[in-house]
């Protein structure tokens, strides 16, 4: 299954995209997705750490599975205010 | 026919036109509004010894909208006549701008200093929102916290904060 993913501020930069698509396993969850795009952009990984997440514009956690077309963000530290 | 309590825009922000808004809403729950708290937060000029140019604020505006729902229900639980407004300023700010308005409105005085402060605890944890400063030579992303809406030793903090 194929996933939208959404990246933002830093992790955006380190990308050089804020948005791309990227296939998945069935049974995946975000942590899969995740990994996927670390494999597509090595620079994400100094964020594993410290990422959180979003699924279609909802909070979500690292383990929340996928479904097709899920719109999976990635959220760097905040620092609104 | 009720005005934007949550917003994230490039204008600039409207305290006197909020607080009055929100005034208007607060005479209409329990006792009325006997109190308004507005917290401003606005662009320094310096960060950590470093001379600030300017800022840029970018945001997932979606997620931040629902983030700033999720504050109030949590204030709700909380304070259950208070009411709150939060708008948050995208784009590129100058410094002195305000880059964030908070407004609380309460019966009484207590209780809008403490939702006002819990309010912008709860947006630095958990709001979709980064900081990206420009220097005279380079610039860098603020990071803050990793946030986590459901973390409740966060919510905890911010609450005793906001009572201390």
């Amino acid at each position: 299954m194929r996933v939208n993913v959404l990246l933002f501020a830093r992790l955006r930069e380190l990308a050089g995209a804020s948005e791309f698509g990227c296939d998945v396993p069935a049974g995946a969850t975000i942590q899969t997705v995740w990994q996927a795009a670390v494999a597509s952009y090595p620079a994400l990984a100094e964020f594993t750490a410290a990422v959180s997440c979003a699924k279609n514009e909802d909070f979500a956690r690292m383990t929340s599975p996928v479904a097709d077309k899920d719109a999976i963000a990635f959220l760097p530290p905040v620092s609104g205010g | 026919m009720s005005f934007a309590r949550f917003a994230v825009t490039p204008d600039p922000l409207a305290v006197d036109r909020v607080a009055a808004e929100l005034e208007r809403e607060a005479q209409r729950v329990g006792e009325g509004c006997g109190a308004l708290n507005a917290f401003v937060g606005v662009v320094r000029a310096t960060h950590k010894q470093r001379r600030v140019r300017y800022l840029e604020y970018e945001a997932f505006v979606p997620l931040a909208l629902k983030a700033f729902a999720k504050i109030e229900a949590e204030i709700r639980e909380e304070w259950p006549h208070a009411l709150i407004a939060i708008h948050h300023r995208v784009g590129r700010l100058e410094i002195g701008e305000a880059s964030v308005l908070i407004v609380a409105a309460s019966a009484h005085r207590a209780e809008s200093f403490q939702v006002c402060r819990y309010a912008i605890e709860r947006v630095k944890q958990i709001a979709p929102v980064w900081k990206h400063e420009f220097f005279d030579s380079g610039d860098a992303w603020v990071e803050g916290a990793t946030a986590d809406a459901e973390d409740e030793v966060a919510r905890r903090r911010a609450k005793e904060v906001a009572c201390a």
